[in-house]
C-alpha cells in the first residue's frame, strides 16, 4: 500500500455530474452530510435537467451536484471546480468550464466510449485527445470495479450499474478524509426493507473508500479543519425546508390555522410536499386544479380566520394577478410565495433567476402596492417566511415572498433556532362592533387601526360582525361599495400608505465591509453570498468597497436613501436584466451601475470581486 | 364548409314560445304534479358534525352587540341595508327574496353563514345578505369556497354564481368543487346571456343566438349545465325557476340538507338582454305542457297528469295517460340515486317533443372534500401527536458546535 500524504485545504468545490439516473444528488446529498458531520461551512448548488429521465448519456440529460465546503466561511457554492466527478463523457464536457486550471477531473473510465462520444457529441475521446492536459486526471473503471465487487449479490445487471454511485461516494469521502458513518447510517435505513441492495450499496462504499487508500493514482489526501462557527445546534439545511418550516412557526406561535394552497410547479413544488406532512402543525394542504384556484382557497382561508398561503414559481404568478389584486383590495392577510426560476414562459424550469421582482411589486391591474419580502440564504428561507406571516396578518395584506432556484434547492449548516427568540406574533379578531351609527352599534370593516393602518378582521362566525367584502371599490370606513371619485382616491392613497407604513417594521440597514468605502453594492435576495464574500475578498486586498443587503424591496427601508447618500458609486448586481436598479435610480435618482448575469446560474464571488476592482481600481 | 346561414333563434326548440317583454305574473303558478311540500327523502342532517352554533369562534356571544342569530330570525335578519341594483323585473329579486324567506327557516345562526361570488349580475347577491359574504373574482367563487370550507368546516356556505361565471370563466372551478364534493350549496342564475357586460351570448346560449358579439348568430355549441356536472362526478343536481318560488325554496333547502356539494341550477329571467329565454317553461301558457316536476320514488307525470314518460331504450318518450290504454303504472318511476337515469334525465334538454325536466337530478351520499380533510388531519395528529416545533427542527441529523 502506498504511503499517502495529507494536505489541510482551508475550502474545496466538488461537483459530482453524471446521467439523471446515475444519482448524483443523492451523492452529493451524502458528501453534504458528511461534510456538515466534519464540521466544514459549506453551500450546496444542486443543477438538474428539466427532463426527468433525459435520454442517457446526452449532454442535455446531465445532472450535478456542486458543493463548496472550507474551513473558513463559506458564502456560495463555489466559483470554481477543484474536482469534477465526471460520470460519462457528456458530464464532462458540460461541466469542464467550471474547472479550475491544474484542478482534478476523476472519470468513470468504462464510458468513454466511442458509444457516449457519439451520444455526447464529442469527437474525438478527450482522455486522449490533450485536451485535458491542464487538467489532472483520474481515470476509475468505475463500472467495473463495482461489477466486481458485487459479482456475488444476487443482482441484476442494471441494479449493479445503477449503484456505481455509492463507489464514487465512498472514493471521495476517502479522498476528503470525511468520515463515512454517515453515509452507512443513511444506506442502513433506507435499504432496511431490502437486505441485498443495503448491503451491496454498503460494500460499494467500503470498497471505494478502500480503493482511494490502495490506489496508486492518489498520492495526496485532503483534509479540511472544522469551520469556525457559532456554537449550537446545526443541521444541514435546504433553502425549501427552511420555508416552510417557518411558515409552521408562524402557526406554531400565533397559534392561527395555516391553508397551504398550491398547484405543482417546479421549483415550487417541495414546499406542497413538505408541509402536507405537516398536518398535525396546523397546517391545511390542498393541491388545487390550478394556479388560480390555488391563491382562491387561500384567500377563502383567510377570509375565514385563518391565514391563507400559496406557492408557486414564476408562470404561476402571473396567474395569480387578479386574485392578489382582490386580497389587496379586501385587505385580507396572504402570503404568495414566489420560487423564481429562469424566466420568461416556461423558461429554464430547473434554473435559477431573481427576474421577478418587477412582476411582484408592480405585476398586478391597478395601483395595487403589495409589500415584497426576499430571502437571502436556504437558512433565511425560515426567517423570511416567518416574517412574512407576521407582516400580512400584523397589516391585513397580501405579502409576496421571493425565494429562488438556488435558495430553494441549496443547503448550508442552519444553526437551528431557538422557537422562544422569534419576534412575538399576535392574531387578534375583531370581537365587538366598532361604530355607532344613528344610535346603533353596528361594525365597520374598514376601520382602521390609526398605526398600521389595517383594518379589523372579523371571522365568520362571530355574531353582530357580519359583514360583506368584494373587488368593487369600497368606502372608506363602513367598506360598502362606493364608486365616488374622491373616495377612490383616498382609497388607493390609504392602501398604498398601509404598505408604506411596515417600514416601522424594518430594521436599520447594516453595511457589510468597509463603512468609509466609495463603492456601494446594493444586492437583493440569493446573491448575498456572492456579493458579500466578493466584498470581504476585496477588502482584504485594500479595495474600499461595501455592500447592503435589501430583505424588503416594497417598502424599501426608510434609512435607505440615507445609506445610499453616503457612497458615491452604487452598484447592482442581479441575476436578471436589470430590475432592482430601475427602482432605485427611479426612487433616489441615482446613476446607478448595473450589473447582470443571466445563464440560470448564481454568482461567482470571483465575477462580483472583478466588478469592484474595475470601479475602485 | 357550409354556406347555409346560421338559423336565428329557434334551434333546438328553445325559442321562447312567448313574446319578449310580456308580463309575468307574481303569484306562483303551482305546477302539475308538484304537490309534496317534502324536501324529498330524509337525509342525516348536514351539519351533523358541527351544529349551527356549536363552535362560535368568539369566546362568548354575551359580551358581543349586536348579534341576533336567534331562532326568531325573521327574513328581515337576513336582509343587508344595501340597495338591491338589479333591473327592475329581473328574476334575480324572487331568487333573493326566496332565499331570505328561507334563512329564518333553516335555523342557522345568521353569523354562521357565508355567501361568496363570482362576478356578475347574479354575482352581487352577497351584498344583500346580512350574513358574512365576499364578492370575488370572476369564475373562481369555488376555489374561495373550497378553501373557506376546508379551513371552516363549521360554516354554512352558498355559493352564488352564474352560467357565465360559472361555466365559461371559471369552468376548470365548478368541475373540481363537483368531483371534491365541498359541503356547500351552489346555486347558479342560468339566464343563458352576458347580463353585466350587457348581452354577449353565453356558454348556454343557444346555437344561432343572435347579440352584439353574434351579430350573425352564434356558433357555440352550449353546454347543458345538469349533464356538465354530472360528469364532473356532482353528487346532488337539480334544476329550478325563478318564478316558482315554492319549488326554488324546496331545492335549495334540499341542497342545503345534503352534505356534499348542493348544485341547484335556476333558470333566471335576464328581461334586458334575454327576455323569455324561459317563458315556455316558466308562464302559465305552456308551462303544463312543457315542464315536468319530477319527484324521487314517483312515476314521471305531467301536463296535470294527462301526460307521462317512460323509458325507450335508453331514452325517454312521452305518453299520453287519458287515451286508456296506458296508464300511470306505464311511467317511470323514477329514481334520485341513479346515475343512468340522472344521465337520461338531464339529457332531455331543450325537446320539442318532451318537457323539460324540474327537480333532483341526482343524489349520491358521498363524504364530503371537509369532512375528508378533517377527518384525515385528526387521524395524523391521533397518529402522531400534536405537532412540535421544537422537535421539527431538529429533526434529522443535527450535529453540536461548541
Ligand atoms: S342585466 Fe339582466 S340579469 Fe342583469 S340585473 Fe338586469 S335583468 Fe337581471
Amino acid at each position: 500500500m502506498a504511503l499517502k500524504s495529507v494536505e489541510t485545504l482551508s475550502e474545496a468545490t466538488v461537483l459530482f455530474a453524471g446521467d439523471s439516473g446515475d444519482g448524483m444528488q443523492l451523492t452529493g446529498t451524502q458528501f453534504t452530510l458528511a461534510t456538515a458531520y466534519a464540521m466544514n461551512d459549506l453551500a450546496t448548488l444542486p443543477d438538474f435537467p428539466a427532463e426527468i429521465r433525459a435520454p442517457v448519456g446526452t449532454t442535455y440529460g446531465v445532472s450535478g451536484f456542486q458543493l463548496h465546503f472550507g474551513s473558513i466561511e463559506i458564502r456560495t457554492p463555489g466559483d470554481e471546480v477543484d474536482l469534477l466527478i465526471a460520470m460519462n463523457p457528456a458530464a464532462l464536457k458540460v461541466n469542464l468550464d467550471r474547472v479550475r486550471m491544474g484542478g482534478t477531473i476523476l472519470v468513470n473510465s468504462n464510458t468513454f466510449e466511442p458509444k457516449n462520444f457519439k451520444l455526447a457529441n464529442i469527437k474525438s475521446n478527450p482522455l486522449e485527445d490533450g485536451s485535458l492536459d491542464k487538467y489532472r486526471v483520474i481515470q476509475v473503471e468505475l463500472t467495473r470495479l463495482t461489477r466486481e465487487t458485487l459479482k456475488d449479490f444476487d443482482l441484476n445487471q442494471k441494479e449493479v450499474d445503477r449503484s456505481k454511485n455509492m463507489f464514487a461516494l465512498g472514493l471521495s469521502l476517502w479522498l476528503y478524509s470525511r468520515p463515512v458513518e454517515p453515509a452507512k447510517k443513511w444506506i442502513t435505513a433506507k435499504f432496511g426493507k431490502n437486505p441485498v441492495i443495503r448491503d451491496a450499496n454498503l460494500e460499494l462504499l467500503k470498497k471505494g473508500y478502500h480503493f482511494g487508500e490502495t490506489t496508486e493514482q492518489f498520492v495526496t489526501r485532503y483534509e479540511v479543519a472544522p469551520a469556525k462557527q457559532k456554537p449550537g445546534r446545526y443541521r444541514a439545511i435546504m433553502g425549501v425546508q427552511a420555508l416552510a418550516m417557518g411558515i409552521v412557526a408562524a402557526a406554531s406561535k400565533s397559534g392561527i390555522q395555516i391553508l397551504y394552497g398550491s398547484y405543482p410547479i417546479t421549483p415550487a413544488s417541495d414546499i406542497l410536499h413538505t408541509l402536507s406532512r405537516y398536518k398535525n402543525h396546523g397546517i391545511v394542504t390542498i393541491q388545487a386544479e390550478d394556479e388560480i384556484a390555488a391563491i382562491g382557497t387561500a384567500i377563502g382561508a383567510s377570509f375565514g380566520g385563518s391565514l391563507g398561503i400559496t406557492g408557486t414559481s414564476g408562470p404561476g404568478i402571473a396567474l395569480k394577478g387578479e386574485a392578489m389584486g382582490l386580497a389587496h383590495m379586501i385587505e385580507l392577510p396572504l402570503v404568495i410565495v414566489n420560487v423564481q426560476r429562469g424566466g420568461p414562459s416556461t423558461g429554464l424550469p430547473t434554473k435559477t433567476e431573481q427576474s421577478d421582482l418587477l412582476q411582484a411589486l408592480y405585476g398586478r391591474n391597478g395601483d395595487a402596492p403589495i409589500p415584497v419580502i426576499a430571502a437571502s440564504t436556504p437558512g433565511d428561507c425560515f426567517i423570511v417566511a416567518y416574517e412574512a406571516c407576521r407582516i400580512a396578518v400584523k397589516y391585513m395584506t397580501p405579502v409576496i415572498l421571493l425565494s429562488d432556484g438556488y435558495l430553494a434547492n441549496g443547503s448550508e449548516p442552519w444553526l437551528i433556532p431557538n422557537p422562544d427568540e422569534l419576534t412575538p406574533f399576535n392574531v387578534s379578531y375583531a370581537q365587538k362592533t366598532n361604530k355607532e351609527l344613528d344610535g346603533e352599534q353596528v361594525f365597520w370593516p374598514y376601520l382602521r387601526d390609526q398605526t398600521t393602518l389595517a383594518r379589523p378582521w372579523a371571522k365568520p362566525g362571530t355574531p353582530g360582525l357580519e359583514h360583506r367584502v368584494g373587488g368593487l371599490e369600497k368606502q372608506e370606513g363602513s367598506g360598502n361599495v362606493n364608486y365616488e371619485a374622491d373616495n377612490h382616491e383616498l382609497m388607493i392613497k390609504i392602501r398604498a400608505e398601509k404598505i408604506q407604513r411596515i417600514q416601522a417594521d424594518i430594521p436599520p440597514i447594516q453595511v457589510y465591509g468597509d463603512p468609509d468605502a466609495d463603492l456601494l453594492i446594493v444586492g437583493w435576495g440569493s446573491t448575498r453570498g456572492a456579493i458579500e464574500a466578493a466584498v470581504s475578498r476585496s477588502n482584504k486586498s485594500g479595495k474600499k468597497v461595501a455592500a447592503i443587503h435589501l430583505r424588503f424591496l416594497n417598502p424599501l427601508p426608510s434609512d435607505l436613501g440615507e445609506v445610499l447618500s453616503k457612497f458615491s458609486q452604487h452598484l447592482v448586481p442581479e441575476l436578471n436584466n436589470g430590475q432592482l436598479v430601475k427602482v432605485l435610480r427611479d426612487q433616489f435618482l441615482l446613476p446607478m451601475v448595473a450589473m447582470n448575469k443571466i445563464q440560470g446560474r448564481p454568482f461567482g464571488p470571483s465575477e462580483i470581486a472583478e466588478k469592484i476592482a474595475e470601479m475602485v481600481g | 364548409m357550409s354556406d347555409k346561414k346560421p338559423e336565428s333563434n329557434d334551434t333546438n326548440g328553445r325559442k321562447p314560445t312567448l313574446p319578449p317583454g310580456m308580463v309575468a305574473k307574481p303569484g306562483p303558478t303551482l305546477p302539475p304534479g308538484a304537490k309534496s311540500t317534502s324536501s324529498g327523502p330524509k337525509l342525516p342532517p348536514k351539519s351533523s358534525k358541527f351544529p349551527p352554533g356549536m363552535k362560535p369562534a368568539a369566546p362568548s356571544t354575551e359580551e358581543l352587540v349586536g348579534g341576533d342569530g336567534s331562532s326568531a330570525a325573521t327574513r328581515a335578519d337576513f336582509t343587508s341595508d344595501q340597495d338591491v341594483r338589479w333591473c327592475p323585473g329581473c328574476g334575480d329579486y324572487a331568487i333573493l327574496a326566496t332565499i331570505q324567506r328561507l334563512m329564518p327557516e333553516l335555523g342557522v345562526p345568521r353569523e354562521n353563514v357565508v355567501f361568496i361570488s363570482g362576478i356578475g349580475c347574479s354575482s352581487r347577491f352577497p351584498y344583500y345578505m346580512n350574513t358574512y359574504g365576499m364578492h370575488s373574482i370572476h369564475g373562481r367563487a369555488p376555489t374561495i369556497v373550497t378553501g373557506l370550507k376546508s379551513a371552516r368546516p363549521d360554516l354554512d356556505v352558498w355559493m352564488i354564481t352564474g352560467d357565465g361565471d360559472s361555466l365559461s370563466i371559471g369552468g376548470n372551478h365548478i368541475i373540481h368543487i363537483m368531483r371534491r364534493n365541498v359541503n356547500v350549496q351552489i346555486i347558479m342564475f342560468n339566464n343563458q346571456i352576458y347580463g353585466l357586460t350587457k348581452g354577449q351570448y353565453s356558454p348556454t346560449s343557444e346555437v344561432g343566438k343572435v347579440t352584439k358579439s353574434s351579430p350573425f348568430g352564434s356558433l357555440d355549441h352550449p353546454f347543458n349545465p345538469i349533464a356538465l356536472v354530472l360528469g364532473a362526478e356532482a353528487s346532488f343536481a337539480a334544476r329550478t325557476m325563478d318564478r316558482d318560488p315554492k319549488h326554488m325554496k324546496d331545492m335549495f333547502t334540499r341542497a342545503h340538507d345534503y352534505r356534499g356539494t348542493g348544485f341547484v341550477e335556476v333558470y333566471q329571467n335576464c328581461n334586458i338582454f334575454n327576455d323569455g329565454a324561459f317563458f315556455q317553461f316558466t308562464e302559465k301558457e305552456t308551462k303544463t305542457d312543457r315542464t315536468i316536476y319530477f319527484e324521487h320514488d314517483k312515476p314521471l307525470v305531467y301536463a296535470g297528469g294527462t301526460k307521462g314518460l317512460r323509458l325507450d331504450g335508453f331514452n325517454l318518450e312521452s305518453i299520453d295517460l287519458e287515451n286508456g290504454n296506458l296508464g300511470i303504472n306505464d311511467c317511470l318511476v323514477y329514481d334520485e340515486t341513479s346515475r343512468e337515469l340522472a344521465g337520461i334525465m338531464a339529457r332531455v334538454y331543450w325537446k320539442p317533443e318532451l318537457p323539460q325536466p324540474f327537480g333532483v337530478f341526482y343524489r349520491e351520499d358521498r363524504p364530503s372534500y371537509d369532512d375528508l380533510l378533517h377527518d384525515q388531519i385528526h387521524a395524523v395528529v391521533d397518529r402522531l401527536g400534536k405537532g412540535s416545533l421544537k422537535k421539527l427542527l431538529e429533526e434529522g441529523e443535527t450535529w453540536e458546535i461548541a
